[in-house]
């Protein structure tokens, strides 16, 4: 009976583990349904300041703002948001796997990085590849308000604005559905407007008020942090999802190895009873 | 009559979304009223209440905490600002996300709590001046 013990104390071990993940599951659907709901909140706003921004773009302006004017690039910047906490599946390491990809076309054609990272992930993963990180911010919870990113991104359009860096890139995982999530890295500064905006009437200026350079600097330092918070929310919904999915894989795994162990204390017990019979049989014909 | 496309957002959602005869908005040089056809004009707003005068002639007014104002002739565009703002604040939250870079460890935030303090405390003054704007309004 020794082995029949072994597995029951085994079924009820990977049991409780199955509860977990199973709980871990369902916070993760109600956490990521309040995540979605933010991400398309945050949505009009992104939308609406790159239209601003597209509009600015065709207006004939006096002065040319260095957030919108490329230069030849020989220090980049890079925001990553990544997540706090693990347990959501390959969220992180594809993303890690994305960036990994850029430093080393970076380092190839002599341009050297820095970054800002959010997100206890990405920190240890700096701290394990090495990399010179300017500015951190973890621990931003399910509910990250714009106040919290604002520090780490000035770090980085200061450094844009003195040029230390040339180009401000932003490393993070867009939400495409619940089953999907796309790491990428794309560029913020310079400025690149959509192309598919309404052509306005040619040869306009706007009328500032107070002045161009002043008004220029806080729409694009909005856009920046607009794009910022749009991809720290739409990381949150990501990280839920992909939770989702990697708790529910667990538990549907806990299930079959239970399934497994339950057969094999099965056998084993009706093995010692077939065994036992045996043996009374065999006692009794000897008497 | 000519009509204004208008558009108010924050960052945590949109606010209001219509058409207007005439809309008002707190500039930081003076309040400002647009009607359709006006000329390009990008300002910085001040907190204060946006007011928009629909179609009917009923006005209808929105608090914002500051923010961007942007007017095209067919178009006005309320980015309002959602986080208590300030340029020392900035200014002190970069040092911090310097620092806890440096040694990732923080407690210590005053000088970011004084200037966040000063400038809610100038939101919270235009709020209850709009307040009780409203209240006359309706008595």
């Amino acid at each position: 009976m020794a082995g029949a013990k072994e597995i029951r104390s085994k079924i009820k071990s990977v049991k409780n583990t199955q509860k977990i993940t199973r709980a871990m599951e369902k916070v993760a659907i109600s956490k990521m349904r309040r995540a979605q709901v933010r991400m398309t909140e945050a949505r009009p706003y992104a939308e609406k300041i790159r239209r601003t921004i597209a509009h600015l773009s065709q207006a004939n302006t006096e002065i040319t703002h260095p957030f919108m004017a490329d230069r030849p690039v020989k220090r980049v910047g890079v925001l990553v948001v990544s997540t706090d906490r693990g347990l959501c599946g390959g969220l992180n390491t594809n993303l890690f796997r994305q960036l990994t990809r850029s430093i080393r076309e970076w380092r190839d054609a002599g341009v050297e990085a820095e970054y800002a990272v959010i997100g206890n992930k990405g920190l240890s993963f700096f701290r394990r590849v090495g990399g010179k990180v300017v500015a951190q911010n973890s621990n931003l919870g399910d509910k990250p308000h714009l106040d919290q990113l604002l520090g780490a991104i000035k770090v980085l359009t200061d450094a844009y604005r003195e040029g230390r860096i040339d180009r401000l890139y932003l490393a993070s995982t867009q939400f495409i559905n619940t089953m999907t999530q796309r790491p990428g890295v794309r560029q913020v500064l310079p400025v690149q407007p959509d192309a598919g905006v309404q052509k306005l009437a040619d040869n306009w200026d706007y009328l500032y008020e107070p002045s161009a350079s002043e008004l220029l600097d806080t729409v694009l330092q909005r856009y920046v942090e607009s794009q910022v918070y749009q991809a720290v929310v739409e990381n949150v919904a990501s990280e839920q999802s992909a939770r989702m999915v990697a708790m529910k894989a667990a538990t549907d795994n806990a299930g079959k190895i239970i399934n497994g162990l339950q057969l094999a204390y099965n056998k084993a017990r009706q093995a010692s009873i077939t065994k036992e019979l045996a043996e009374i049989v065999g006692g009794a014909a000897a008497v | 009559m000519a009509t204004i496309e208008i558009d108010i957002v924050s960052a945590e959602g949109q606010i209001h979304h219509g058409q207007a005869s005439m809309v008002f908005a707190p500039a930081e040089l003076g309040e400002v009223g647009i009607s359709p056809r006006h000329a390009p004009l990008l300002t910085r707003l001040k907190p204060g209440a946006v007011r928009v005068k629909g179609s009917d002639g009923v006005e209808q007014a929105f608090f914002v905490g500051g923010g961007i104002l942007e007017v095209q002739p067919h178009l006005v565009t309320v980015l309002a600002d959602t986080a208590i703002r300030a340029k020392d604040c900035d200014e002190a939250l970069a040092t911090e996300a310097k620092r806890r870079a440096e040694e990732k460890l923080s407690n210590a935030k005053s000088d970011v709590d004084l200037a966040k303090a000063q400038a809610e405390l100038m939101q919270a003054a235009a709020l209850a001046e709009f307040l009780t704007k409203i209240k006359k309004s309706t008595h």
